[in-house]
């Protein structure tokens, strides 16, 4: 067997007609940490949905670790170890930070024994407050956090799932400046012991803590790459970057 | 009836829990929990957590030891009946108030659990003959259906084991086809009707309208002498009170945890790696069987079981109670159905003719000023006693 975590090929979802992705290959090896960038309505979304479960392909398969993700449903996917996040994060706003965490953390125990009150704090949750910086907010509210602090909660939660790999859906949409900076952060040191596939509209966010990029365009893989070589394509520059150099020059207009 | 609505938020108080004190208010996002406690878990005082036990017991002991000598017998075996409905509204907060699921339709499982017994009892009074409304029904040999019931043990079992069986197999049917909110509430409301027709029209096999009556013994014991009807009423108290338990436990336990996510998320609990159908399944089927021990205990205390107790509208007004109590806490659903039971028996000696539409406008009024009926008052309260304190 090859070191590819994720194997992606001849992917197809259609929606009342619409092409969302058509006939995406992509390949993600053990370890790596990917971005997918592309326009909206390039597919992003669409593809992170597809490999949980969420959305049904039409044609195509997503292999992961030897094993084919499609026609499984959401939870059975995560017990192979596939976790993700949202656009817009959602945590429990009635249990508190720890208990959001906990849950996470414990879908592989059987269901009885969920049952018995929680003794303590678990290694991987206690791992995952300090990873995220959330230990001083445990005892909190979810629904007190700030929208950064949430993020952080969800990107926490996905790591007491301790999946092996990790998908996340624009992470620092909607954030501060400061708290980009530590998502990016947050990211890297995630990014050492996971396989990591984030989705990114910030071309800030990706110049500093990308590696490997894929874009994603009407459907289908333009182009993979590092950073300079994705920006170097003209194409890229053409149908992304391009786009967003006439948005800023329309906005100084 | 201060006692239990003391006990509602203090026994509900440990820290995460929803229907808790102040937090819980959108309105007071300062809360108590924000500041969090030194401790990880944001864990209240010692008094605080021993306000909880120390209600329950205070309740346990009105309702075990003052009830029975204060009460005549007919005002206790009212409580009883009180009590046995508090029984299926305790269900009723654990499927609704903690898991999201509306259901309509509790009577069905109060009526199979009160089918059960009373067909047990029917057997037993008969003593080897036909049960009576079966001879004036034409009925010359008792049904199959009927047979095993003669056996106690097999029908107490039923008791619990039909409303189970039966929410597990409607759970794991509707709850994975992703079937939830007002279609689950049509779904069982529906049930419950069909079950009225069902029981209606089975004269010979169910007693139709009339159902099952006219019990004498219980267990050895005669249903008209008052010792029986205290010793039931002893019975369905100390019923409720282990279940309220096992309730409470369950709720602060990590599967209350994973159903209060479920009501909240239930497609984010799926990437949670659970199964949100699963989860709900149990939880009504928990729920079902509560209702089934309710309606077995209902049987010997009112003397009756029949379709006109177990339809669309005493299921509903079942749900309305739970509102009233407070449908967050275990101990406002309970409340709610104890208080509604003597509002309803108020009205009804007193103003018959007003009691739906008081019931309908108490309803209407708790569900646009206080969605969190009594409880959720009883915890403001609280909370502004306790943040007064605080800044004094």
């Amino acid at each position: 067997m090859s070191d590819n975590l994720l194997e992606i090929r001849g992917l197809q979802v259609a929606f009342d007609g619409f092409r969302a992705l058509d006939g995406v290959d992509l390949t993600v090896g053990a370890g790596e940490l990917r971005f997918l960038i592309g326009p909206n309505g390039a597919g992003k979304t669409t593809l992170i949905d597809v490999i949980t479960g969420l959305t049904r392909p039409t044609a195509g398969s997503v292999r992961f670790g030897g094993q084919e993700l499609v026609g499984r449903r959401e939870h059975q996917i995560v017990r192979l170890g596939v976790g993700r996040t949202f656009q817009t994060s959602v945590v429990f706003e009635e249990l508190t930070v720890l208990e959001n965490l906990d849950l996470a953390a414990s879908f592989r125990r059987p269901l009885w024994s969920l049952l018995r009150s929680r003794r303590g704090v678990p290694e991987t949750v206690d791992k995952a407050l300090e990873t995220t910086g959330l230990t001083a907010l445990a005892g909190s509210r979810a629904g007190v956090l700030s929208h950064g602090q949430r993020q952080w909660l969800e990107i926490g939660m996905l790591i007491a799932q301790e999946p092996r790999l990790l998908l996340l859906d624009e992470p620092v949409a909607g954030m501060a400046q400061d708290e980009r900076a530590r998502t990016g952060e947050l990211l890297t040191q995630v990014a050492r012991d996971h396989t990591v596939i984030v989705v990114e509209h910030d071309m800030e966010f990706l110049r500093r803590y990308a590696s490997q990029v894929t874009v994603l365009h009407e459907g289908r893989v333009l182009t993979e790459g590092s950073v300079e070589q994705v920006r170097a394509d003209p194409r890229v520059q053409e149908i992304y970057l391009g786009r967003a150099r006439e948005g800023a020059e329309d906005a100084v207009r | 009836m201060t006692a239990f609505q003391d006990s509602q938020p203090a026994i509900e108080a440990p820290p995460p829990d929803p229907a808790a004190p102040a937090p819980a208010e959108p309105s007071v996002t300062g809360g108590p929990s924000v500041t969090g406690g030194p401790s990880v878990t944001g864990g209240p005082g010692r008094r605080a957590r021993l306000a909880g036990p120390a209600a329950f017991a205070a309740v346990a002991v009105v309702m075990l030891v003052v009830m029975p000598l204060a009460l005549e017998p007919f005002r206790l075996g009212l409580l009883a009946k009180y009590l046995c409905y508090a029984i299926v509204a305790l269900g009723i907060g654990l499927a609704w108030g903690k898991g999201g699921m509306l259901t309509l339709g509790q009577g069905v499982f109060f009526g199979l659990g009160g089918y059960a017994m009373g067909m047990y009892l029917k057997l037993h009074d008969a003593g080897g003959d036909l049960p009576d409304f079966m001879v004036w029904s034409g009925v010359e040999k008792l049904p199959a259906l009927w047979g095993p019931f003669g056996n106690p043990a097999f029908a107490l079992a039923m008791v619990v084991v039909l409303p189970v069986v039966m929410a597990l197999l409607l759970g794991a049917l509707v709850f994975r086809q992703r079937v939830r909110g007002a279609y689950f509430a049509i779904l069982t409301q529906a049930l419950a009707a069909a079950l009225v027709i069902l029981l209606v029209g089975q004269q010979g096999l169910t007693g139709g309208t009339n159902g099952l009556t006219n019990f004498f013994d219980f267990f050895g014991q005669d249903l008209a002498a008052d010792s029986t009807q205290r010793g039931l009423y002893l019975v369905v108290a100390l019923v409720l009170g282990v279940l309220y338990l096992a309730a409470w436990q369950l709720v602060r336990s990590r599967f209350g945890r994973l159903l209060v996510a479920v009501r909240d998320g239930e497609d984010r609990v799926r990437f949670l790696g659970y199964d949100p159908a699963t989860v709900k399944t149990l939880t009504f089927a928990i729920s079902a069987g509560m209702a089934g021990i309710a309606g077995a205990l209902f049987v010997p205390v009112v003397g009756i079981i029949s379709p006109a107790l177990l339809g669309v509208v005493p299921s509903l007004e079942l749900v309305v109670a739970v509102a009233v109590g407070g449908r967050y806490a275990l101990a406002g659903a309970v409340l709610g159905a104890v208080v509604m039971g003597y509002a309803k028996t108020y009205f009804s000696e007193e103003l018959p003719e007003a009691w739906l539409y008081l019931q309908g406008a108490l309803f209407i009024l708790v569900m646009t000023l206080a969605p969190k009926g009594l409880a959720g008052v009883a915890a403001a309260l609280r909370h502004v006693r306790t943040s007064r304190r605080a800044a004094a």
